[in-house]
């Protein structure tokens, strides 16, 4: 029964596996620790927005207090490794339950608002914990918390001298989250998330619950996002409120898929591997830090694609569907 | 034949606005019944009723043997109240079989079984040439088809019809019709809001009118449309448009 | 805490919140004209700050001399953005609520950029003017002079945009589109014309709120994101879209944040603001002075 589809799922995860293989070979040729750092960034930041993008593009909630998942993943994972020496690997899975909790009870109330009051609750929400952690005495206030380097370990996921422990796992991340994307799009979640981002009174008469389909998607995406905190938080070794829980993380979370196709399974990636490389190489190469040239160049993306392209860059690399008359 | 349907003393208001008073009518199994009444005469808001988009003010609705007043839309989808709307509500984004497996999947194990599904509709809904096309790039007599697809998808005991044939032009609406006339073979019970007589008379089995909220008169097409008090309603509510 | 600390500080966050009522204004005017939020509304803020620190810097002109340049600088800014971007951003057929929020997102991180790259991120400040740290005792409560001008200009500024909106063709043709855009089509008014002034317009208020701001805050290229949020929130209290509900929300705004400030570390102080819009918008999903 319908075998276009079935192929068209198939050819998705075989170009999938095959990227993830040549992402784990790039390292055997790549040697330069700066481009590793870029290559370990771009695949976290695909992970998160693919994760953002189950809630804002498939389920058609847009978020930008993502930043408040990534911040409770990173925290989680720091404060349980130093104040009570529960290692990463569980500090992660707890992260990213407690964010899925947080998220669902967030949702309780938020769901009901609808368009720019749910955006800028989501706003509101992210800024007024970032408030909190701010003058929260036992996380460090605003200084944060220094992880404490024991020694390489894969136990404690702490490497001092290489990137490459970090680039694997960050590759493991962003599959992941693809494959719970490709699984999602087609199960029941999925159609669901589509008919509610559409029409949702026309869900609600189709036997959607719109209230309970908006809340798997929130917790699905929280966890991967969070998961995605813990990561960082280990990557970086040191977390504090504005460097984990900052506005920027929203933004930055939501850009790739912007740029590559909200709602799409490609899109995040595309986006990411396009936005991160190209603002951390301006930076680094055009502006010199602070100058500003990075956020001109992705504004300016951003505003093109909007206006120009606004289902994204993903169609242009997809093969080509005959074109139906209007 | 025994009632599917039933709704007593149902009443709704609207910041003071009567849209249904008292408004009791009944449904039974296999029938294609026909709800009509001039503008404003309180159908959409009996449909809407029915279908769960709100709880009324006063009154009950009962489905299958179960009173199901306060419970929500998607629950009746569930008990088996299927519905289309007037406005056409598409998932514009997704594509047509996409649209219709989102209804399939009320009683459906798995995506496999869904997907069969939404194909066997798609054909019986004379839209399967469509299926791989967005929803948004359909004109509009194939959007309302649509609109039956996915409800008949659900699997419904009910199928409530808002005004599928209106607009429609007349080979359409035959086509229209003989698909109302199949779905009720495959033993489903229809009840349909039309505004325009000439359609729906031939089609139906009984018609209920309701004008200014009210029930104004049911029964077999034929004697209805010979009710002197429905022909005032029409005709006055024709003549203040066309005269 | 003295009765006449908790009288001094309501009374300056009174001040504060007239000025959040200008600020939010224009936010309030467009999304009342279109149903568009401008994500860019801070930075507008921004520019019209650094309008105000370059004339002074250059041309030593006081603030408040400026404040009219600088509203109309806006006003041609406000309907170019309209012009060049919204425009275009109304006609997206895919995914129209993400292009609603990105395509003023984006221009709002574009000139953030061009701020940081043309005026660097240091911080800068009128130095001198003829508002700027002076106080004036009102029977006992002293109130800074540039939060007491700009408070009048504000009120001004909403008598205004009153009469304007009540009493001239313009303003009853941004009524009218403003209720049905389609309508007003048949009758003859161009729509985009409207547009255009209306999202002027909202520029030039908060190009004239910016004036009074630069007299006692610091520019640099962030400022307008702090704002912003309290613009957001201060329009979703007063309903979005409701220009004079914006008012009353303001000063709503301006009072929590007084009374957080007394009660809670300075740090702290914008989480009464945050606290009040969840808290209406979750028990009134529209606002306060929306309607359902």
């Amino acid at each position: 029964m319908d075998k276009a589809f079935a192929a068209r799922r198939r050819r998705d995860l075989m170009v999938a596996a095959g990227l993830v293989i040549i992402a784990a070979l790039l390292p055997l040729f790549v040697r330069n620790v700066y481009i590793q750092n870029i290559m370990v960034l771009t695949l976290m930041y695909t992970a998160l927005s693919q994760s953002w993008n189950i809630l804002s593009g498939y389920c058609g909630q847009i978020s930008l207090g993502h930043s408040l998942y990534f911040g409770l993943g990173a925290y989680t994972t720091a404060l349980l490794f130093t104040k009570l020496g529960v290692l990463p690997w569980f500090g992660m899975l707890g992260g990213g339950i407690v964010s899925a909790l947080i998220a669902m009870a967030l949702g309780y109330p938020c769901f009901r608002l609808r368009g720019h009051y749910f955006v800028i609750a989501t706003i509101v929400i992210a800024e007024t914990t970032l408030l909190l952690f701010q003058n929260w005495e036992f996380a460090g206030a605003a200084l944060g918390i220094d992880i404490p380097i024991r020694r390489d370990s894969w136990l404690t996921f702490q490497f001092a001298r290489s990137k490459l422990p970090y680039f694997y796992f960050a590759l493991a991340l962003a599959a992941v989250a693809w494959f719970v994307t490709w699984w999602l799009e087609d199960s029941r979640w999925g159609y669901w998330w589509r008919a509610v981002k559409d029409n949702p009174d026309a869900a609600e008469s189709l036997g959607v619950v719109v209230f309970n389909s908006k809340m798997g998607a929130a917790a699905v995406s929280a966890f991967l996002v969070a998961v995605g905190g813990s990561f960082y938080a280990q990557f970086v070794s040191y977390i504090d409120p504005d460097s984990v829980m900052g506005f920027q993380f929203s933004l930055l979370m939501a850009l790739p898929a912007v740029l590559g196709g909200i709602g799409t399974l490609w899109g995040p990636m595309l986006g990411a591997v396009i936005l991160i490389p190209l603002t951390e190489l301006t930076r680094s190469y055009v502006g010199g830090s602070g100058r500003g040239v990075d956020l001109i160049v992705y504004g300016t993306l951003i505003v093109l694609i909007s206006l120009v392209r606004p289902q994204g860059l993903v169609g242009l690399f997809a093969p080509r569907r005959k074109v139906a008359a209007p | 034949m025994t009632v599917l349907l039933e709704t007593s003393g149902v009443t709704q208001r609207f910041a003071g606005l009567v849209a249904n008073s008292d408004v009791s009518i009944a449904v039974s199994r296999g029938e294609i019944v026909g709800l009509i009444g001039p503008n404003g005469a309180g159908k959409s808001t009996l449909f809407n009723l029915i279908a769960g988009v709100m709880p009324p003010t006063q009154g009950a609705v009962v489905f299958d043997g179960e009173d199901v007043t306060r419970l929500p839309a998607a629950e009746r989808c569930h008990r088996g109240i299927g519905r289309t709307f007037q406005v056409v509500k598409s998932f514009e984004t997704m594509t047509v079989i996409d649209n219709v497996i989102v209804g399939a999947l009320v009683r459906s194990n798995g995506m496999r079984e869904a997907r069969r599904k939404a194909h066997e509709v798609l054909e019986f809904c004379g839209l399967d040439a469509r299926a791989e096309v967005p929803a948004g790039e359909l004109v509009p007599s194939e959007k309302r088809r649509l609109e039956v697809a996915r409800a008949l998808a659900t699997g419904p005991k009910l199928l409530l019809l808002d005004e599928v044939l209106t607009g429609l032009t007349p080979v359409e609406a035959q086509t229209g019709v003989e698909l109302v006339r199949r779905v009720r073979e495959t033993g489903v019970t229809v009840l349909m809001v039309e505004h325009v007589m000439e359609i729906v008379m031939p089609l139906v089995d009984r018609a209920i009118v309701l004008d200014l909220g009210k029930v104004l008169a049911e029964g077999r097409p034929a004697e209805v449309v010979r009710d002197p008090k429905v022909i005032s309603a029409y005709l006055g509510d024709r003549h203040a448009v066309g005269a | 805490m003295t009765a006449e600390t908790i009288i001094q500080s309501l009374a300056s966050g009174l001040l504060m919140g007239l000025l959040y009522g200008l600020i939010a204004a224009g936010l309030a005017l467009i999304f009342g004209l279109m149903d568009v939020v401008n994500f860019a509304h801070g930075e507008f803020l921004m520019i019209a700050m650094y309008a105000t620190f370059f004339l002074f810097a250059f041309f030593a002109l006081d603030p408040l001399l400026a404040a009219p340049l600088v509203a109309a600088s806006l006003f041609v800014l406000g309907a170019m953005v309209y012009l060049l971007v919204v425009r275009f951003a109304m006609r997206a057929k895919a995914n129209a609520g993400m292009v609603q929020i990105f395509s003023t997102f984006g221009l709002a991180i574009v000139m953030r950029g061009l701020a940081q790259y043309f005026f660097t991120p240091d911080y800068r400040s009128v130095t001198h003017s003829w508002l700027g740290g002076k106080t004036v005792s009102v029977a006992g409560v002293f109130l800074p002079e540039p939060q007491l001008v700009g408070a009048l200009v504000s009120i001004a500024a909403f008598a205004a945009l009153y009469f304007f909106i009540h009493r001239t063709d313009f303003g009853r043709a941004l009524e009218a589109t403003r209720e049905d855009a389609g309508a007003v089509a048949l009758v003859g008014i161009d729509k985009n014309r409207v547009f255009a002034l209306g999202w002027g317009l909202g520029a030039a208020l908060v190009g004239l709120a910016g004036a009074i701001m630069a007299t006692f805050f610091y520019i640099y290229p962030d400022v307008g994101a702090s704002f912003a949020l309290i613009a957001y929130v201060t329009v979703a209290l007063g309903g979005f879209g409701s220009v004079f509900g914006a008012f009353a929300g303001g000063i709503i705004v301006g009072l929590v944040e007084a009374a957080t400030a007394l009660a809670l570390p300075p740090s702290l102080k914008s989480i009464g603001i945050y606290a009040v819009y969840l808290l209406v918008v979750f028990i009134r999903p529209r606002g306060l002075f929306g309607s359902i």
